[in-house]
Parts: C-alpha cells; sequence; structure tokens
C-alpha cells in the first residue's frame, strides 16, 4: 500500500522536475534560435586570416583572443555581447583598420584550436573576404579622375587590382582606368576599403560568399571548349569577307584597316 | 536559519576566522590580474583569457568544457588545445574539481557578495528553481550543441563573459558580473552557482574523482551550531560526512559538488573541518574526559 503522503510527495516531485526540464527545454530552444541567428555574419564584419567556414568557425573557435592579443597591429577585436558578430569571436572591421597581411601570421600561429587553419602558411593565399567596386556611380575612376588609390595601396597590386583602360564617352577623348579586383588573388584585407577616399567605400570587402557568383554546372564557355577541341563544336566558322576598297586590308586581330605594302 | 556566523563571539582569532576566504579572494583577483598585467603594463606573462591561455610562451591551457562542447559541435580539436585540456583536468582533479568555482571563477565573488548580503541584510526569498535545473541545462546545452554545431552556450554564458569582459574590456560582457549579483541577491537564493551553472556541473564531474578535500575530521566536537550549513554554497555536501557516523559514513567529504572553498573550516569555531586527500577515512575522536 502506497500511503497517501507518498503519493502526495511523488506527486509534488513529478511536478517539480516537468516544471524544470519544461523550463530548461524553453531556454535551450530560444537560446537554438538565437545561435542560429548568430550564424550570419555581418557583412563589415571580417574573419583574421585563415578562418575556416563561418558555421565551422563558430563550432571551433573557443572565444580565448590569443589571435587578438598577437596581433602586432591591434586590427583584431572581440566581439562584445550587443554587438551583431557571434560573442567573444574575434573579427575586424576593414573600413575602420583593415588587415597588415603579416608575412608569419601570428594570428593563425596563436589559435589553440582548429579555427584559424594552420595549413595557411603563405598569407596571400588567405581569404577573408573579397574586393567589390560596389558603387561604380561614385568611385572616381568610374568617372575619369585618376584617384587610383585602391589599387595603389592594394598589398598585390596589378595581381588582385588591376586597373582597366576603357574609353571615356563623356569626353570622347579620354580614357577611364576602372579598378578590377580579380578573385583569385585578392586576399580580402581590407586595404582598398580602408583607403577609399569617398566619404562611403566604393570598394568594400564582402563575404566571399556574398561576392561571388557561381555558373551553372552545366554551363560551358564555347571558345574554351573550342580551343581545348582545336576545333569549332558547333557549324565551322566561316573567313569574314570585307568589301574594301582596292589596296586596302583589314586586320582582324588588331591592327584594323590598313593600305597595301607599298 | 539565524545569522550564524555572528551568533557567538568567537575566540579564535581573525586569521583563522577567514583566512580560506582571503587566500581565494586572492587567487581569484590575482589570477585575473596576471591577464590583466599585458594589456595595462605590457608585460605578457599570460595571454588569452581563461577559455584558453598560453602562459609565459610555452604552457597551454584551455578549458575542457569548452573543448568538449567543440567536440560535440563536430569539430576537429588542434593539439595545443586538447594538450591545454588535459593539464587542466589533471590539475582539477589532484586540487578538486570545483576549486575552479571557488578559487578561479571571478562570478563566484558576485555570488559570495550576494549571499554576504543576504545573510546581512536578512533577504529570505527561497529559490526559483529546482535543485537538479543545473543538470537538465548542462544536458540540454550539450544537445544545443549538437544540434546547432556551434558553441551555442558561449553566446550567454556569464562564466566566459565577465572574465572575458573584463580581461579585454568588454564592458557590456562584465557588467553581467551584476545581472547575476542581483539575480543572487534578490530573486534567487544561490541562483548561479547552486543551481543553474553548466560550468559547475561539469566541474563537479571532475571533483567525483579528485584528491583534495575537505573532511569533517574532528565531527565528534561539533555543537550543532549550524555555522558551516548558513555558509557552504553547497551544504547538502557536508550532512553526510559530518553527521554520518551512525550510518558509518566516513568523514571526508567526497560529494564532487564540494568546491573545496574552506569557509567551512573557517567558520568553525569547534575546529571540526581541515583539508584532507580523499582517501584518508580517519577521524581523530573524542578524548575521553574532554567535554
Amino acid at each position: 500500500m502506497i500511503s497517501s503522503q507518498t503519493r502526495t510527495n511523488r506527486r509534488r516531485f513529478l511536478i517539480e522536475i516537468a516544471r524544470t526540464v519544461c523550463g530548461v527545454s524553453l531556454f535551450a530552444t530560444g537560446l537554438g534560435f538565437y545561435a542560429n541567428k548568430a550564424h550570419s555574419l555581418p557583412e563589415t564584419s571580417l574573419r583574421p586570416p585563415g578562418a575556416i567556414n563561418e558555421e565551422d568557425f563558430l563550432g571551433a573557435c573557443v572565444r580565448c583572443g590569443l589571435c587578438v592579443r598577437d596581433c602586432p597591429y591591434d586590427i583584431l577585436k572581440l566581439a562584445d555581447i550587443q554587438e551583431d558578430t557571434a560573442t567573444g569571436t574575434p573579427y575586424f572591421n576593414a573600413r575602420q583598420i583593415p588587415c597588415e597581411m603579416c608575412e608569419d601570421i601570428p594570428c593563425v600561429a596563436a589559435c589553440p584550436t582548429s579555427a584559424l587553419d594552420k595549413s595557411l602558411t603563405n598569407i596571400d593565399n588567405s581569404r577573408m573576404g573579397l574586393a567589390v567596386l560596389i558603387d561604380q556611380e561614385t568611385c572616381l575612376n568610374f568617372q575619369g579622375l585618376r584617384c587610383d588609390v585602391c589599387h595603389r595601396v592594394c598589398p598585390l597590386i596589378n595581381d588582385a587590382i588591376t586597373l582597366e583602360p576603357r574609353h571615356n564617352k563623356r569626353s570622347g577623348k579620354h580614357a577611364l582606368f576602372i579598378p578590377v579586383v580579380h578573385s583569385d588573388k585578392c586576399t580580402g584585407c581590407g586595404k582598398c576599403e580602408h583607403a577609399c577616399v569617398l566619404t562611403e567605400a566604393a570598394i568594400k570587402v564582402l563575404p566571399l560568399s556574398l561576392a561571388k557568383g557561381k555558373l551553372g554546372d552545366h554551363y560551358r564557355w564555347s571558345w574554351k571548349e573550342k580551343e581545348s577541341a582545336g576545333k569549332s563544336l558547333v557549324t565551322p566558322d566561316t573567313q569574314h569577307q570585307y568589301h574594301l576598297p582596292e589596296g586596302l586590308q583589314y586586320d582582324h586581330a588588331g591592327k584594323g584597316l590598313i593600305g597595301d605594302k607599298k | 536559519m539565524s545569522d550564524a556566523t555572528e551568533h557567538s563571539v568567537s575566540s579564535r582569532s581573525l586569521f583563522d576566522r577567514y583566512k580560506w576566504l582571503v587566500a581565494r579572494r586572492f587567487s581569484q583577483l590575482f589570477i585575473l590580474s596576471l591577464f590583466l598585467l599585458g594589456p595595462v603594463s605590457n608585460n605578457w606573462i599570460v595571454t588569452g583569457n581563461l577559455s584558453s591561455s598560453l602562459t609565459l610562451n610555452v604552457l597551454p591551457l584551455t578549458d575542457p568544457f569548452l573543448l568538449i562542447q567543440s567536440f560535440i559541435a563536430q569539430q576537429d580539436i588542434a593539439e595545443t588545445a586538447l594538450l591545454g585540456a588535459a593539464i587542466v583536468i589533471v590539475f582539477y582533479i589532484i586540487i578538486g574539481g570545483r576549486v575552479y568555482c571557488s578559487w578561479v571563477c571571478p562570478l563566484n565573488i558576485a555570488t559570495d557578495i550576494a549571499a554576504w548580503l543576504r545573510l546581512k541584510l536578512n533577504i529570505k526569498t527561497s529559490s526559483l528553481f529546482h535543485k537538479t535545473t543545473r543538470y537538465w541545462l548542462f544536458l540540454a546545452i550539450l544537445i544545443m550543441t549538437f544540434i546547432s554545431g556551434t558553441l551555442a552556450w558561449e553566446l550567454v554564458n556569464p562564466v566566459s563573459l565577465v572574465q572575458r569582459g573584463i580581461i579585454f574590456s568588454l564592458y557590456l560582457s562584465a557588467g553581467v558580473f551584476f545581472f547575476i549579483l542581483f539575480f543572487d541577491l534578490f530573486i534567487s537564493r544561490e541562483a548561479w552557482c547552486g543551481h543553474l551553472c553548466p560550468v559547475g556541473v561539469f566541474y563537479h564531474l571532475v571533483g567525483k574523482f579528485s584528491l583534495v578535500r575537505i573532511s569533517a575530521y574532528h565531527r565528534d566536537d561539533c555543537d550543532r551550531c549550524n555555522d558551516c550549513f548558513t555558509v557552504c554554497p553547497e551544504e547538502q555536501v557536508i550532512k553526510p560526512a559530518l553527521f554520518g557516523k551512525l550510518k558509518n559514513i566516513d568523514p571526508v567529504i567526497l560529494d564532487g559538488n564540494c568546491t573545496n572553498c574552506g569557509r567551512c573550516i573557517d567558520v568553525c569555531d569547534r575546529n571540526v573541518f581541515k583539508f584532507t586527500h580523499r582517501f584518508n577515512k580517519k577521524e581523530l575522536l573524542k578524548s575521553p574526559g574532554d567535554q
């Protein structure tokens, strides 16, 4: 026989446990949603060089700040609780202060976990983000001026950013020197964004996931296919017929209209 | 329970009554100041924070509970962190698991202040939380870590928020110290360290095997004044050791939740308690004629 006292006690115990488990589950669910939201790193926050992809980073980084302490230029900082970047994780803001791309990469060496990839030994291979010339309407070079600051400060000048001459339609007689970023070279250090002379930078370092397009897997570039096949894969190209006056030739490859050799 | 620490005028010296408390406070502040020495005076004896650190450029230490969470989050465990965590675990297995709580964790200062003010101001609000809450929370956090694949708990963990906040001048994070203090003081008794903290649960598990323990060595002398129960942050751990003689329970406190804080040694006017090791099951029997 179970006494009514025992039954009441057991009842109260079970209710208390149920209350606790429900409360804890509610908290954990809330925490899960919060953690999920914290996955999305603000686009102005850049991770240190060698950082593994964001989702794994948040599972591997123990928020110890050793990378922050070993950064010789005090570029990295840990996120405080009210910031959008996940609490306690290291980041930098390129517009405020960009990565100096130390050759010995002390931040990666300092990391005790797998959050910063130790296999990164050449800083030029780091991909903290990708610089994107995001506003052509305000970029001075797009207006025909020779600002060139982003190009000149780039640690991989003429590799990561090149200046491509283009016709200036406005004046009709000058050239535009368009800064073009190359994703196979740009490390995302942010020097260009930091140096941009505009009030709001026209060139910005964005997370690679945001900055890069992706070609459909089925896509083929016909000229590359033609090159690798050694011939056209569709209708063969026919020689273009020019109807030029006597004594004139046209060089398709670049020289244009040329007179007869004399 | 009355304000037991003041119920009788003690004949013992101030040193005897506060030595372990002062030693603990010193230890907590000393560890924090080692971390602060770098940013303040550019002497980098210890770098990092309590989550992971490097001492004198050679000794790596890593919070083992964090590394376990990282493992559960299906991340690769780096060698440095693994070595650091192993050193920490061995240290606490020797010195007492929850020694982290009472001798290292800066939040202990907040909860100690809250407990002291509760006695002084005679605040009697009971606990909002069932005593098993922390174990459920511990479990829930591990599950959430597995599901999310991230160190979700670290986004809100007051223990790391406060120490990191102090060491890295993150003012809002450091301010969580006061949140815990006032929560413990006004809202729920011994809420953080005694009922909620999952970090404490982890070190409690380590403490189940730890060598240094407190023993009610002189338990025959106990006059049941309750002073030790009043000051103990985990008072349930004392009872079996202190009153278990008739049930043949050894006087050494083996409960992993004993934080080795030594407050019971400080407050006991009958010198019942002392530090010893877990295998010392001896007790000092009452000498005949002693009254």
